[in-house]
C-alpha cells in the first residue's frame, strides 16, 4: 500500500476515535440513565453527555478537549513493515492535530515545550505485533490526562486496605481506586484491572482490558464474577456522574491477569473517563474498514 | 438558573449557594497548570486587569486558527481542578478573582479563600467539550501562547450563557466534600464485606 494512502486511513481512524463515541459506551450511558431517578441531576448530566457526543459526531469535533495520548495496538502481516506503519501513523497524528481532531498534547518534561503536533519521545505510543496473516489490524485508544492521573498501581498485601494476595484483595484495591478518583477522572468511568505481571506489564494488561467491548463477558469465570461483583459494588458507592452523586459511578469493569513472580503481586488500575475514545481499523487487500470491536 | 454577568461583585457571589445552577456571560480567562504557577510567581501583568472581578476557567481547549488569524474554540470542557489547589487561594486573593470553574472540586485552602474573599468554585460538566465550546462566542486575546502551548496558555474569552453548578460556595459548603463523606461510608462497608 502506498504510504500516503496508509496515512489517510490512519487519519480517518484518529478522526473517528476523537469525534465518535463508541456504540457500547453510548449503550452503557443509556443504561446509566435508566438506573437514575427520573428528573434527577445525575440523569440530566448523563443526558447532556450523550447530547454532547451527538454534537461532536455531527460536527467532527472532539468529544472531549483532552484528546489524550494516542495508543496504537497493531498486528501486522508480512506485507507491512513496522517502519512504514509507524511513519504513516505519525504523519496522520500530525495531520489530525492540524485539523483540530487532536489537541497538541506532547509536552517535553525538561523544557516544558509543547511539540505542537502530538509527536515526541514516546508519542504516539506503539504496541506492534507481527502475525502470519497478511494485512493490518489497528486498535487505537485516546486516553486523557485526568483519567491517567487517577490510574494507580497497588502491591499486595496492602495493609491500609487489609487486602491480601487473592481476588478479594484485588477487589479492595479497585474499590479504593474508584473511591479516590471521585469526580476527578470524569465519572462514570470504565475500569481496566491488571492482576499480576510486573510493574510495566501489569499496567499494560490493565490498559488493554479497556479495548474489550463493554458488553462482553470475561471467558475466565473467576474474573467474570469479579467484574460483575465490582460493577454492582462500585455503582453503590454513591459518587455518581461527575462525582456529584448518583448510582452511575462506573460503566464497566474489565479484568485481566498475567503470571507473576512469587515475590510480587501487583494490581494495576487503568481508569478511563466516560468519554472513552477508541476506534479500530482493519486493512485487507488494500481496503480499510472501521469498527469498535 | 441564576444569570451571572462578568465582572461580578463579591456581594453577588456571596448570594450564591452550593447547588445553584448558573448561566455565566462576559469575559473570563482560561488558566491551568503552567498559568497558575506563573500567576503566583509573577505579578501576572498580562492578565491582571482582565482577571479583576472575573473568573478563571480550568480548561485546555482545542483552538482553531482561521486563515485571517482569528481564533475560535472547537472543544472546551473543564480540566481537573485539584492540581491547582497549591496555588488557587493565593490567585483568588492576589488577582481579585470571583470564581473558579473546573471539574472535580478543590480543597480546604480554596474553600477558605472563597469565604474570605467572596468567591465560588463552579463545576462544569467534564467532557462536555463540544457543547461548552458553543458557549464561547469570541476569543478576544491569548497570552503566553508560545511559552505555554495551546492547552496551557491564557485564553481571554467572551462566553454567553455558559452553564455551571456552584459546588463550593463562600459560606464554607462544598458538595464535593459532602459526596466524599457519603461515599466514604459505602466505601468502608465494601472494604469490610466480601
Amino acid at each position: 500500500m502506498r504510504s500516503d494512502r496508509l496515512a489517510e486511513h490512519f487519519l480517518e481512524l484518529i478522526r473517528r476515535a476523537s469525534t465518535v463515541l463508541p456504540p457500547d459506551v453510548v449503550e452503557a450511558l443509556r443504561k446509566g440513565i435508566e438506573s437514575e431517578d427520573e428528573g434527577s441531576s445525575a440523569a440530566s448530566t448523563l443526558e447532556l453527555l450523550l447530547e454532547n457526543s451527538r454534537q461532536a459526531r455531527e460536527g467532527s469535533t472532539p468529544i472531549c478537549q483532552d484528546t489524550g495520548a494516542l495508543y496504537f495496538f497493531i498486528e501486522y502481516g508480512p506485507d507491512f513493515t513496522p517502519m512504514e506503519i509507524e511513519k504513516a501513523a505519525s504523519d496522520a497524528t500530525a495531520e489530525a492535530s492540524a485539523r483540530y481532531y487532536l489537541r497538541p498534547n506532547a509536552v517535553d518534561p525538561v523544557t516544558g515545550k509543547n511539540s505542537g503536533n502530538n509527536l515526541g519521545d514516546g508519542a504516539p505510543n506503539f504496541h506492534l505485533t507481527a502475525r502470519a496473516e497478511k494485512g493490518l489490524r489497528v486498535r487505537l485508544m485516546l486516553k486523557g490526562g485526568g483519567s491517567e492521573n487517577v490510574s494507580i498501581q497497588y502491591k499486595l498485601p496492602e495493609g491500609r486496605l487489609k487486602a491480601g494476595r487473592d481476588l478479594d484483595g484485588v477487589r479492595k484495591c479497585v474499590i479504593d481506586a474508584v473511591y479516590a478518583a471521585q469526580g476527578k477522572g470524569c465519572s462514570p468511568g470504565i475500569v481496566g484491572v491488571g492482576i499480576g505481571g510486573n510493574r510495566d506489564t501489569s499496567y499494560t494488561c490493565a490498559k488493554t482490558q479497556l479495548l474489550r467491548n463493554l458488553g462482553d463477558t470475561n471467558p475466565d469465570p473467576a474474573l467474570a464474577e469479579l467484574e460483575a461483583g465490582l460493577f454492582s459494588q462500585l455503582n453503590g458507592l454513591g459518587i455518581g456522574p461527575m462525582g456529584l452523586g448518583g448510582r452511575t459511578t462506573v460503566l464497566g469493569v474489565k479484568a485481566g491477569k498475567l503470571h507473576r513472580l512469587p515475590a510480587c503481586f501487583f494490581v494495576s488500575i487503568a481508569y478511563v473517563c466516560w468519554a472513552y475514545r477508541k476506534a479500530f481499523m482493519t486493512i485487507e487487500g488494500g481496503e480499510a474498514s472501521y469498527d469498535w470491536d | 438558573m441564576t444569570g451571572i454577568k462578568l465582572p461580578v461583585s463579591p456581594e453577588e457571589i456571596r448570594a450564591l449557594k452550593a447547588g445553584d445552577e448558573v448561566s455565566i456571560s462576559g469575559v473570563m480567562v482560561t488558566a491551568r497548570d503552567a498559568a497558575h504557577k506563573y500567576l503566583v510567581e509573577t505579578e501576572g501583568e498580562d492578565v491582571r486587569q482582565v482577571l479583576d472581578g472575573s473568573m478563571i476557567y480550568h480548561c485546555g481547549p482545542v483552538v482553531r486558527k482561521d486563515e485571517d488569524g482569528k481564533y475560535s474554540f472547537v472543544a472546551a470542557g473543564p480540566t481537573t481542578s485539584i492540581r491547582e489547589e497549591p496555588y488557587e487561594a493565593a490567585v483568588i486573593e492576589k488577582y481579585n478573582v470571583r470564581g473558579v470553574i473546573g471539574k472535580g472540586g478543590m480543597g480546604a485552602d480554596t474553600l477558605a479563600a472563597c469565604g474570605e474573599f467572596g468567591s465560588v468554585y463552579l463545576s462544569a460538566l467534564g467532557g462536555l467539550a463540544t457543547t461548552l465550546a458553543r458557549s464561547v462566542v469570541e476569543v478576544l486575546d491569548v497570552k503566553k501562547l508560545e511559552e505555554f502551548g495551546v492547552p496551557e496558555a491564557f485564553w481571554v474569552i467572551r462566553v454567553e450563557n455558559f452553564p455551571a453548578i456552584v459546588t463550593m460556595d463562600s459560606h464554607g459548603r462544598s458538595l464535593h466534600d459532602e459526596i466524599a463523606d457519603l461515599s466514604r461510608v459505602n466505601y468502608e462497608e465494601l472494604l469490610e464485606g466480601t
